[in-house]
């Protein structure tokens, strides 16, 4: 008998990041010390040729704002996702 | 609005120059002072380090006149009325921070009391010699105030209008002493405060919250072109750079905005010249010859110009008590009438220069140059004033 | 064409988002962005933690006062939406001690490089430290000086290539904890800007400690000093300041000389408390005229 395990509902992500793409210089600081790896310099580019960070794994994302307290440029931060306890939830 | 009685020493005094003029300061409302020791100026200084924590003052001695100069504007944006003191050397140093307030547009006065230079110089000795550094010490292109006293009583009254110029104008003004003034004794009659007349600071009418910018003309009328000031802790989170700026105080660096604040800066002063400049005159309506001095080599000319008189000759006599900016309009008018100007003053010909380009080559214009260290023969003078009538 | 991206991640219904403005912002002038600092520069990042420290310290945004010299660093004061004073060079530290004096119930922040305050405004900082003046000294050192294209500058370490010492410098830089420490600073510290937490953190700090308190904030240059130096760029810095420092706090500061190689010793090496100037001014005054001493207007109930 094959037995299944249920899969653990995928948690939601505690937090998000906001990225303003146009002011980004590229630096690689957000991406290189996100603590859990959420971020990584993406191979496009905005209109002044640099590249800026996208999310690789929106899961990891604790909201701790590293990245926004490394970013010389103030084009990210990071936000805790606000929680309320509700019937239903995890 | 009336002088605050707390700084002033209402009475009659013995002072000399150094020291009626600090009462002076005291006397228009001033609370703050940076300097540094420098002969012939230290006692205006030691003074107000002396009176001010009776009146509500603090002086600081800085390492520095460059650190002093800048003190004292960081004290205005503040909120305090300030100036700072110095001579020779100690101008030359002050120079970088005339420029930062006069395109920063802070209220502030500073005091020179000349002494024989260049250099180190003579440093206990009179000469008039920064006249024209006066004017264009700094780099750039600017207006100047610049006044001359003519007397420890001057000293007084002169540096009250040095802060009131200050205000109206919202720039630097200048005190243009010399070693002599400095440090004769004669008599300074301080009045009561009521009888003391002070140009208010003008702040803006702008609530914390609603946008101010400080060079802004929103709130000017009448073509006035004095943009209001504000002080930290008002909630109005000025910008204030040295740099060429617009109306917000933002950096512009470009031509447009450099033509437009300087064309504002210098018209300011050109533009209400009626209003600044102050002169003495007596015996020019008729006058053959006229002789234009300042400080104390105007008092030095006295006997000459008597002489001359005695003499049969007309002879007038212009004293130029504010300096800069210069009186052309006045001079332009006498070189239409008179024969001759002649021009003593305590240093190798410098405000000469500018009678002669007033005059225009229409009247014949005589320097009588001393290279410092003592005031004038006046039989130098009087020489000169026949020569010129030959 | 170009590859577009992603540039948010969506954040899944049930949980609310907590803010949408970078709240860096507010403390921003944001009419004046982007700011001119080049790609890597770290002195945006020093300023990420001292706005983050001004918010967590609390202070009234009336009562904070911002001056700068000339410089990179000293551009800060214009995008700081605070009573902000770009003033000249070398000359920020006398520019607030009139402030200061005249405004006494204001936090003044000076904010600015290593060649203004220690070059030029050498003599300022070591006579502003002396007197203890209650203010918070903020040096982001970038080894050179950045604006005008990187030159010499009195922190360049021994043999660093900079324009004006092409071939090597061979002059021994300032040890500037050291420095600040013997002239009489009440709070000494130095962090490079990989270390944004404890920045954040000393920041604030030293904004609430009465007296003269400064912080080192050692910062790349990409575009100069780490360029001309062969060193990579901002990113590797800070890379190359995440492997080579370490935290020693209370180091006796006479061995936290900084060089091409070597250990960056960071940390927070001095916290002792000193009579302010305005104290020492009000307590020296009151006791030698008594009565008759009147204190200036601004100080009544500030200075005590």
């Amino acid at each position: 008998m094959v037995e299944t395990k249920k899969s653990a509902a995928p948690k939601a992500p505690r937090g998000h990041v906001v990225v303003n793409s146009e002011r980004c210089k590229g630096c690689g600081f957000c991406a290189q010390f996100c603590p859990t790896g959420v971020l990584a310099m993406s191979r496009g580019f905005n209109l002044k040729g640099y590249h800026p960070p996208i999310v690789a794994d929106a899961a990891k994302c604790s909201g701790c704002d590293l990245c926004g307290m490394y970013c010389p440029d103030f084009a990210i931060y990071g936000v805790k996702n606000g929680r309320k306890p509700e019937s239903g939830d995890a | 609005m009336n002088a605050d009685p707390r700084g002033v020493l209402t009475g009659s005094h013995f002072l000399d120059g150094d020291h009626a003029a600090a009462e002076g300061a005291l006397a228009a409302g001033a609370n703050f002072s940076a300097g540094y020791p420098i002969t012939p100026s230290t006692e205006v200084v030691e003074r107000l380090a002396t009176r001010f924590p009776f009146t509500g003052g603090t002086f600081i001695q800085m390492e520095d006149e460059l650190a002093a100069s800048i003190a004292i504007q960081g004290a205005v944006w503040g909120g305090a009325k300030a100036l700072t003191v110095t001579s020779g050397p100690g101008f030359s140093l002050m120079m970088e921070h005339i420029g930062y307030g006069v395109i920063t547009e802070t209220p502030f006065v500073l005091v020179d009391v000349q002494r024989g230079g260049p250099s180190t110089g003579l440093p206990t000795m009179p000469a008039q010699a920064d006249m024209m550094q006066a004017r264009w010490g700094s780099h750039g292109d600017y207006e100047i105030i610049a006044l001359a006293p003519s007397s420890p009583q001057e000293c007084f009254d002169l540096m009250i209008r040095c802060f009131n110029l200050s205000e109206k104008y919202r720039t630097p003004v200048l005190l243009m002493m010399d070693e002599c003034v400095g440090h004769m004794l004669e008599r300074v009659v301080i009045p009561s405060a009521d009888k003391i007349t002070i140009e208010p600071r003008r702040y803006t009418k702008k609530g914390p919250g609603e946008t101010y910018w400080p060079y802004s003309l929103e709130e000017c009328e009448g073509g006035c072109l004095v943009p209001p000031l504000t002080k930290v802790g008002d909630g109005h989170f000025p910008h204030i750079t040295g740099l060429t700026h617009d109306e917000r105080g933002y950096p512009a660096m470009n031509a447009t905005a450099q033509a437009t604040l300087l064309t504002r800066l210098t018209e300011k002063i050109r533009k209400n010249a009626d209003d600044i400049i102050t002169l003495e005159e007596d015996g020019t309506q008729d006058a053959d010859v006229v002789v234009v001095s300042y400080g104390i080599t105007a008092r030095v000319c006295q006997p000459a110009i008597a002489r001359a008189r005695a003499e049969g000759h007309k002879v007038g006599f212009l004293r130029l008590v504010t300096v800069w900016p210069f009186a052309e309009k006045r001079i332009r008018e006498l070189a239409e009438r008179v024969s001759a100007f002649v021009v003593p003053e305590m240093n190798l010909g410098q405000i000469v220069r500018e009678v002669e380009r007033c005059a225009q080559g229409r009247t014949r214009v005589r320097s009588v140059t001393h290279a410092g260290g003592a005031v004038h023969d006046p039989d130098e003078i009087y020489k000169a004033i026949r020569e010129v009538m030959a | 064409m170009n590859e577009s991206y992603e540039a948010t991640l969506s954040a899944p219904a049930s949980a609310p988002v907590t803010c949408d403005t970078n709240p860096v912002e507010g403390w921003l002038r944001m009419d004046r962005m982007p700011h001119i600092w080049c790609p890597g520069c770290g002195i945006g990042t020093s300023v990420n933690c001292f706005t983050r420290a001004v918010e967590e310290s609390a202070l009234a945004r009336e009562n904070i006062a911002i001056v700068s010299g000339i410089g990179c660093t000293g551009r800060v004061a214009g995008y700081l939406l605070l009573d902000s004073f770009h003033t000249t060079h070398g000359r920020a530290l006398p520019f607030a001690t009139g402030l200061k004096l005249a405004n006494p119930k204001t936090k003044v922040v000076v904010y600015s490089g290593d060649g203004d305050l220690f070059a030029i405004g050498g003599n300022h900082f070591i006579h502003a430290a002396r007197r203890n003046l209650d203010m918070t000294v903020l040096c982001v050192n970038n080894f050179n000086y950045g604006m005008t294209g990187g030159q010499v500058a009195p922190t360049t370490p021994e043999f660093a290539v900079a324009s004006t010492t092409p071939y090597g410098s061979v002059e021994r830089p300032f040890n500037l904890p050291y420095l600040a420490q013997s002239c009489g600073a009440v709070y000494v510290a130095r962090w490079t800007v990989y270390h944004v937490k404890q920045l954040t953190r000393s920041i604030k700090e030293a904004l609430l400690k009465p007296g003269f308190t400064f912080i080192e904030i050692v910062a790349p240059c990409p575009t100069l000093f780490v360029r001309r130096n062969r060193l990579g760029d901002g990113l590797a810095m800070l890379k190359s300041y995440q492997e080579n420092s370490v935290i020693k706090n209370g180091a006796d500061t006479r061995e936290c000389e900084l060089g091409m190689t070597g250990q960056i010793i960071c940390g927070k090496f001095v916290d002792i408390d000193r009579p302010s100037y305005l104290h020492n001014q009000v307590s020296h005054l009151r006791k030698v005229l008594g009565e008759r001493y009147v204190i200036p207007d601004a100080w009544q109930g500030v200075v005590q």
